[in-house]
């Protein structure tokens, strides 16, 4: 699905990611844990294809596709899907009209037919009875007003909606209460197939409760420092980042 | 750094789409302005003295006022002596009767334009009146009109067979020396349209203007005139385009409405002057003086403008809310691209008790467009229980832009209740990235964002406007679902 090789990036020239590499198969879900500023956001964003991240190194294979040659809009029209940390605010655009123009732009790509808005409103009511939301936030403008909670719920609502081969999720578990953190992983359980692969970025242990991954990755500094099994994460949640220090410095004299 | 700006760019500067001319002979007067100017105008329209004294009136204030320097544009002087103030197609000299007499050229533009003319291929419910250069070519629906008492013609039209009607009302509502260029409108003004709703009577369809700029250096000075009687009403549109050139030209029109007890006027305009290329050379300057008077009881005028053209615009249609419990309301969008100037807003007069007025402005500034809100609320000591809500909002697509909001509030009675909300913001690259990366390509999104931007004031257009408005912005229409 996913190969990412000695990718290597900065923002406003400042090297931020320092050579990452990753192997993701369909159907696997992927966890990436890490302290603040340790470039995890910056990691996802280059995925999607944010211009501000420029790649200085490296290359990323996406089901057979180069996939730092392609247009933001291209990649997400092949499959791929990052739930903001952060999600925007559109005043004026409906929430519904927005996911109308994304799946219709993506059905077009795919040489689908654009779903006419009974069919459409049938999908999406459909759900967002699976993500527990309150019809009326469809015609409320993109995220205006809503909560931090309801925004990430908001971000997964569109995801269930596109289908994605590839989702990232940039800690979309933060700001959530206990139950919305359930209803959330309900949502992408409900999309977990031997075809879609998930990379979920996270700070807590929760999230993997109820999202089994199957491999965890510590990325610090730029760098993926260890890999292990879900194991990895309680271990993680018991004893914090203070050995990675020590890590960093091993990979670099390794060097 | 971020490519965004670069992605906007490619938005925003798509070409003028009326900037064709069309090859007319065409009846001018020669170049520059005196009495004698004035004077041959009246004669060449066949005007009565009324018309011609106020004109000559108007004229000598004029030569004493000087151009407005508090707005926020900037041009160079107006030559005043450079300018053709009279051009008329040759083939109208006689003014038109029907259809079938319209020159085939003058039809061919408008159809070019988009308002085919013929009433058959009129959209249902649209009569139109057009005006090319300084005359107006063509009226639809008139008879139709006429079955119910309403008089919808031109204005030398209503010169010669309402004189009545014109010489009670005209200069009521923006006096002759109001400024500069209503005063320069009132001397040397050729044509326009002219509305008259009998009491009791809604019009029946709407009723709408398109102006079009053909000649070179002339100016165009159009006046418009609009009376709802007694517990009338009527919606009215006006649109306007202009060939590309690389001379300024100047529009400084004037438009008056009156509405008695009870009586409704709604006046929407799409002004898409050609704005100038992108390094600013050429365009319209468009000195516009609009106002509304609510003469009467429960009357209610309100304006919805979307400027998109014009090199320059400086335009402040106002309500005068004289009568008790009327309502005045502005809804605008305000769109300045590449070195587009505009200083737009509205001056609303609380007059009578209990009048309530409602703002509101969407500024979009893209390119180097500079753009300026300046809004008038005035609520006299006679106001009491005045209301007014003012909400004012700016959009700046890329940083080299600017935007900037002068609200002017004069409360002299304290039962009044005036609120003010004012919002600047960026298209964010978030917010595009955003859309991007749920699959919708950059045009798509910006438009979408704008579309959402301007959503308050479009919903108050007529539908077919709202259309070529969203049109006008690169929008594609929103709102097919829910
Ligand atoms: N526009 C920018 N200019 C300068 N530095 C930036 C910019 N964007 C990100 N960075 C820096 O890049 C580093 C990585 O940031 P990133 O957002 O990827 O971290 P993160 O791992 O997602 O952190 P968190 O867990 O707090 O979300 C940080 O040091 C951040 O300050
Ligand atoms: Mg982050």
């Amino acid at each position: 699905m996913l190969s990412i090789d000695n990718l290597q990036a900065s923002v406003a020239d400042k090297p931020i990611l320092r050579g990452i590499s990753l192997e993701i198969k369909a159907g696997e879900v992927h966890a990436i844990m890490g302290p603040n500023g340790s470039g995890k956001s910056t990691l996802s964003n280059v995925l999607a294809g944010r211009e501000n991240v420029r790649v200085t190194g490296g290359k990323v294979t996406y089901r057979g596709k180069d996939l730092l040659a392609m247009e933001v809009e291209e990649r997400a029209r092949e499959g791929v899907f990052l739930a903001f940390q952060y999600p925007v605010e559109i005043p004026g655009v409906g929430n519904v009209y927005l996911l109308k123009a994304a799946l219709n732009a993506q059905r077009k790509h795919r040489g689908l037919p654009e779903l006419d808005a009974m069919d459409f409103l049938a999908l999406v009511k459909d759900k967002m009875k699976l993500m527990e939301m309150n019809e009326s936030m469809l015609y409320r403008a993109v995220n205006e007003g809503f909560s931090g909670g309801e925004k990430k719920r908001n971000e997964i609502l569109q995801m269930a909606v596109l289908e994605p081969h590839l989702s990232i999720l940039d800690e979309t578990d933060s700001g959530l209460d206990i139950d919305a953190l359930k209803i959330v992983a309900n949502g992408v359980n409900s999309l977990r197939s031997p075809e879609r692969s998930m990379i979920l970025v996270t700070h807590y242990q929760r999230l993997l409760d109820y999202i089994q991954p199957d491999f965890v990755h510590v990325l610090a500094g730029g760098r993926i420092v260890r890999s292990g099994g879900p194991e990895l994460a309680h271990e993680l949640e018991r004893e914090g980042y203070a050995w990675i220090g020590d890590a960093q410095s091993q990979t670099v004299a390794a060097q | 750094m971020n490519s965004v700006p670069d992605t906007l760019e490619e938005f925003i500067s798509q070409e003028y789409q009326h900037g064709f001319e069309t090859l007319i002979d065409a009846d001018e007067i020669p170049r520059g302005l005196s009495e004698d100017t004035v004077r041959l105008i009246s004669a060449r329209k066949n005007e009565p003295d009324f018309l011609l004294q106020w004109r000559l009136d108007a004229f000598r204030r004029w030569l004493k006022m000087t151009p407005p320097t508090w707005s926020n544009v900037h041009y160079p002087p107006i030559d005043y002596q450079d300018i053709i103030y009279y051009s008329a197609p040759r083939s109208q000299k006689d003014g038109h009767k029907s259809l079938e007499e319209v020159d085939p050229e003058l039809l061919k533009t408008y159809e070019k334009l988009g308002i085919p003319l013929h009433e058959r291929a009129i959209l249902a419910g649209v009569a139109v009146d057009a005006v090319f250069d300084s005359v107006s070519v063509a009226t639809t629906f008139k008879d139709k009109l006429a079955e119910v008492g309403i008089i919808f013609c031109s204005f030398s039209e209503a010169v010669q067979h309402h004189p009545d009607l014109v010489r009670q009302y005209l200069g009521t509502v923006v006096p002759v020396q109001d400024n500069f260029y209503a005063a320069l409108n009132s001397a040397v003004f050729s044509d326009g349209s002219f509305v008259y709703i009998p009491p009791g009577v809604r019009c029946p369809m709407e009723l709408s203007t398109y102006f079009r700029i053909n000649a070179k250096n002339t100016g165009q000075f159009e006046r418009t005139l609009i009376i709802a009687d007694q517990g009338a009403s009527v919606s009215y549109l006006e649109g306007c385009t202009a060939p590309m050139r690389d001379e300024n030209q100047l529009h400084a029109a004037v438009v008056e409405l009156v509405a008695l007890d009870d009586a409704k006027i709604k006046y929407s305009t799409v002004q898409n002057w050609y704005p100038g290329d992108k390094e600013g050379r050429g365009g319209i300057y468009n000195f516009v003086t609009k106002r509304g008077d609510c003469r009467g009881a429960r009357s209610h005028i309100s304006w919805t403008q979307v400027e998109t053209g014009s090199a320059i615009t400086w335009k402040y249609p106002s309500v005068v809310l004289r009568g008790e419990e009327s309502v005045g309301e502005f809804y605008s969008v305000a769109l300045t691209n590449h070195r587009q100037q505009a200083d737009t807003g509205t001056k609303m007069i609380h007059i009578g008790k209990n009048t309530r007025s409602t703002i509101v402005s969407k500024g979009i500034s893209a390119g180097y467009g500079q753009q300026a809100y300046r809004g008038l609320v005035r609520v006299a000591r006679s106001a009491i229980g005045a209301r007014n809500h003012t909400q004012c909002d700016s959009l700046l697509l890329g940083d080299r832009c600017q935007a900037h909001t002068y609200p002017y509030i004069e409360v002299k009675n304290n039962s009044a209740t005036v609120e003010h909300e004012a919002s600047t913001s960026r298209i964010g690259e978030d917010q595009l990235f955003f859309c991007r990366q749920r699959g919708i390509d950059t045009e798509d999104a910006v438009s979408m964002i704008v579309n959402g931007f301007c959503k308050e004031v479009f919903k108050e257009l007529p539908m077919e406007f709202a259309v070529e408005a969203q049109k006008l912005l690169g929008v594609s229409l929103e709102g097919s679902v829910g």
